[in-house]
């Protein structure tokens, strides 16, 4: 008995280890590809409700997994592994999720632990206020409350921001996006710093979205990448390969279009997020630049 | 996996480091939990009363408050307190959200101490309220000298758990935006990638916390206790 068990968990073991080695050779063995998704990213990666998963990066994955099929040679079952904020890493890192398409910022301190493909979308981060707030700048702040979401980047930006400014303001944090952004609704924060595409859609989605608009500087830029497991050199060729493709062959643009400038399902909601000037540059020269990069420019 | 505690002597961008934070955050939590207690305790109490007291009324307002506050889920109830009924009564926007939270989470633990308190007067004899009575005390001095004394003894160590509770459940606080420790922990995991040394350090300083509580009570229990009484374990 103690025999059999040794060896289910040395197979175990061993399983364990082919996990961490290339995810081409796993995928093609297992004949199964796990795509990290998230609930709730802006246009890049939500979901419609039961297991169907939709947005801009998941769009750019499923390209992906069908240049990895022709490259395997074998037709690959796709799984949707939806992701939080906390658990994407570690997801990532012990083999559970083979490509996370949600919408991950590529940071030095990220890459310590996993590698991103090349950045195919570029975040700003800013500010939404309501519209007759008379707000423009982050130095209208001066005395206000803002909002952001907890668990977030731009927590430590705002931060900075406010040290750097000499500014005074009251910070509250909301506990997700939609929370931050009904604390503006209601009144109890005056502005809402956050990722400009979440934003967009957040005002897209609203009761009046002509009650909000988005304003102020760009308080930071923030690389957004699909991200895979440490050094899989192949896995990141390949991902990187398809976009190239999608790039050079226009499509790239028409996904574009269609998640940020078209309505999107379920409401019909539109964004309306012209691409950046810093994503058309990202493209121009394909790159997995962490933000640290971004910020020195 | 390697350890990184010296996550904690960085600089969070605001001029401290996150151990620092993460002390504030403690005494955050510490403070929404105390007056919370406070809070339950004196509600708790009077509502525990109200339920044994001979007017039907009375035993109904008791009744209701705790029916009420313990039917509700307490992260419910804090947006309710947040989010709805200062839309309701609007002065109420103006009242700090650590107020709320500290009125919120004391109403919920209040109904359950409430419940404990009319347990601890229910498991007397019934002779006793009839002797304080009958040797002329009114309603309020058989309790205050005769009923309560005991009963409060009795219901200690569940009064405890309550007050242990009381800090795991602040944790909510983060909802509506309390800096304490749970949203530190969120927070910090966020920008360090680091959660696996956030979350152990958050874990240690909950359980300190709630640790110290079981003490304090264990002293008080063993201070407080009247040789030859029944609910007394030495």
């Amino acid at each position: 008995m103690h025999k059999k068990l040794l060896w289910i968990l040395g197979a175990a073991l061993a399983a364990g280890s082919v996990h961490a080695q290339d995810t081409l050779a796993k995928v093609k063995a297992s004949g199964a590809i796990t795509m990290g998704v998230r609930e709730s990213s802006g246009v890049l990666s939500y979901t419609l409700g039961g297991s169907k998963y939709v947005g801009y990066h998941v769009a750019i994955c499923e390209a992906a997994i069908e240049d990895i099929e022709k490259a395997i040679g074998r037709k690959l079952e796709v799984k949707y592994q939806p992701v939080t904020s906390q658990n994407r890493i570690p997801l990532v890192q012990n083999g559970t999720v083979d490509l996370e398409c949600g919408s991950t910022t590529n940071n030095a301190t990220r890459q310590k632990d996993v590698s991103f493909a090349n950045t195919t979308f570029v975040e700003e981060v800013r500010m939404a206020v309501k519209a007759n707030s008379g707000i423009q700048s982050v130095a209208d702040l001066k005395g206000k409350t803002v909002a952001t979401t907890t668990g977030t980047t731009s927590v430590q930006t705002l931060r900075k921001n406010k040290r750097a400014a000499n500014l005074d303001f009251k910070e509250v944090f909301g506990k997700d996006h939609a929370d931050s952004f009904l604390l503006v609704e209601s009144g109890r924060a005056d502005a809402f710093v956050m990722d400009g595409s979440l934003l967009a859609g957040l005002i897209a989605r609203s009761k009046n979205p002509a009650d909000f608009k988005i304003v102020g500087e760009v308080l930071s830029v923030e690389p957004i990448a699909i991200m895979v497991r440490k050094d899989d050199a192949a896995l990141l060729k390949s991902i990187n390969g398809t976009i190239a493709r999608l790039t050079k062959s226009g499509e790239l643009d028409k996904l574009y279009d269609k998640w940020f400038m078209q309505p999107t399902p379920p409401t019909g909601a539109t964004v309306k997020l012209p691409m950046s000037e810093s994503l058309k540059d990202a493209l121009k020269n394909p790159n997995a630049k962490p933000m640290e990069d971004y910020a020195a420019k | 996996m390697t350890w990184d505690w010296q996550v904690f002597l960085q600089d969070t961008g605001a001029g401290e480091t996150y151990l620092d934070w993460m002390l504030s955050a403690w005494g955050w939590t510490m403070s929404v939990a105390l007056l919370s207690l406070a809070v339950a305790l004196v509600v708790g109490s009077l509502m525990g009363i109200l339920r044994t007291v001979p007017s039907r009324a009375l035993v109904f307002v008791g009744n209701t408050w705790t029916e009420l506050f313990r039917n509700v889920p307490l992260l419910v109830q804090i947006f309710l307190w947040y989010h709805v009924i200062p839309q309701i009564f609007r002065p109420l926007q103006q009242v700090p959200s650590f107020v709320l939270v500290v009125v919120a989470l004391g109403f919920f633990t209040s109904a359950r101490i409430s419940e404990q308190v009319k347990a601890g007067i229910q498991s007397l004899p019934r002779g006793q309220r009839y002797a304080g009575l009958a040797v002329g005390l009114t309603l309020p001095q058989t309790y205050r000298y005769v009923l309560l004394p005991m009963a409060f003894r009795i219901v200690i160590p569940p009064l405890t758990s309550e007050s242990m509770n009381i800090v795991k459940n602040s944790s909510v606080a983060f909802a509506v935006s309390i800096a304490e420790l749970t949203m530190f922990a969120m927070q910090a995991q966020e920008e360090t990638s680091r959660g696996i040394e956030v979350y152990l350090a958050v874990t240690a300083l909950y359980f300190v916390s709630a640790f110290v509580i079981n003490r304090a009570m264990l002293f008080i229990e063993q201070r407080v206790q009247v040789p030859g009484m029944i609910g007394v374990a030495k």
